[in-house]
């Protein structure tokens, strides 16, 4: 599985290419994380319209992303500048940046059913294109 | 049953993208439609995942046996074998969301994926002698022509 990364503000976009299974999903896991860091993201869109394939190993990496987003007090990251370390529920020590919010965009039908079944659309939006995404962060104040 | 094919693989994630091939390619016999096609790998991809994750943990290292099968003609069956540490409570780790796994490999909605994007499974298990998933989907196959 290959990852086409573009930072808009504070917003990384992943564009995940090709299957994303249990087997891909330790790489993209790691891969999305160093980005993230390295650029300072607040926020993540997952760009799902180029994955021809997602068992339920997409779930955790979603959801992976999402508690890391989660896991840093807003007021405690910027203390520390752009990175802070914390401890989320069923994840190890980890440095991300504070509060920010996951969008999903692009899905597939059946990608799309493979998420809902778990819930991820109750934690986070879901939009059909990755400018609709930007729009909404945009509206939400979460992108500047 | 008719046009039954067995094959064995190292019980190990890099075998799920092969068996997924595997499964479309038999699956393909049965001239299903894309969404049938999409629903029959996922449901392998998760018995693989499962037997790579869990039947396999850590180093303990084995095969695992995917058999297909025609009970009709417009129906396919998929049993996945694997002789690994086997399930202790199965109903328990058929709930959505469960998950013996601590970190982010494991969503705990793999037996949940298989259930919804196949007619009927059936999972037969012992401790310490592995682990059987029988999946069974009836396609679309032969609609209104």
């Amino acid at each position: 599985m290959e990852i086409i990364y573009e930072m808009t503000g504070n917003t990384l976009t992943a564009q995940l290419m090709g299957e994303l299974d249990h087997h891909a999903a330790a790489k993209v896991r790691s891969e999305i994380d160093d980005t993230m860091d390295s650029y300072g993201a607040k926020n993540l869109i997952f760009d799902f319209s180029k994955v021809t394939f997602m068992d339920s190993a997409g779930i955790g990496v979603v959801l992976g992303r999402y508690k890391r987003l989660q896991a840093v007090e807003p007021s405690a990251s910027r203390a520390a500048g752009t990175t802070a370390t914390a401890t989320a529920v069923g994840t190890t020590a980890i440095a991300a940046t504070a509060g920010g919010s996951v969008v999903i965009t692009g899905c597939s039908q059946k990608i799309y059913s493979i998420l809902h079944m778990a819930g991820i659309f109750s934690l986070m939006k879901y939009t059909e294109t990755k400018e609709e995404a930007i729009t909404y962060l945009y509206g939400r104040k979460e992108v500047c | 049953m008719e046009r039954k094919m067995k094959v064995q693989l190292e019980g190990t994630l890099e075998s799920q993208s092969l068996a997924r091939a595997v499964a479309g390619a038999y699956a393909a016999e049965l001239d299903p439609t894309v969404d049938e096609l999409t629903e029959i790998k996922t449901a392998v991809s998760e018995a693989v995942s499962n037997v790579a994750l869990h039947a396999y943990p850590g180093e303990i290292k084995g095969d695992m046996t995917l058999e297909f099968m025609m009970p009709a003609r417009d129906t396919i069956m998929i049993r996945v074998t694997d002789r690994g540490v086997g399930i202790e409570n199965i109903a328990r780790a058929m709930e959505p969301m469960y998950t013996t796994d601590t970190g982010e490999n494991c969503s705990g909605m793999g037996f949940t994926v298989m259930e919804s994007f196949m007619d009927k499974i059936r999972v037969d298990s012992r401790p310490g002698e592995g682990t059987t998933v029988t999946m069974i989907k009836k396609l679309d196959t032969y609609y209104g022509i």
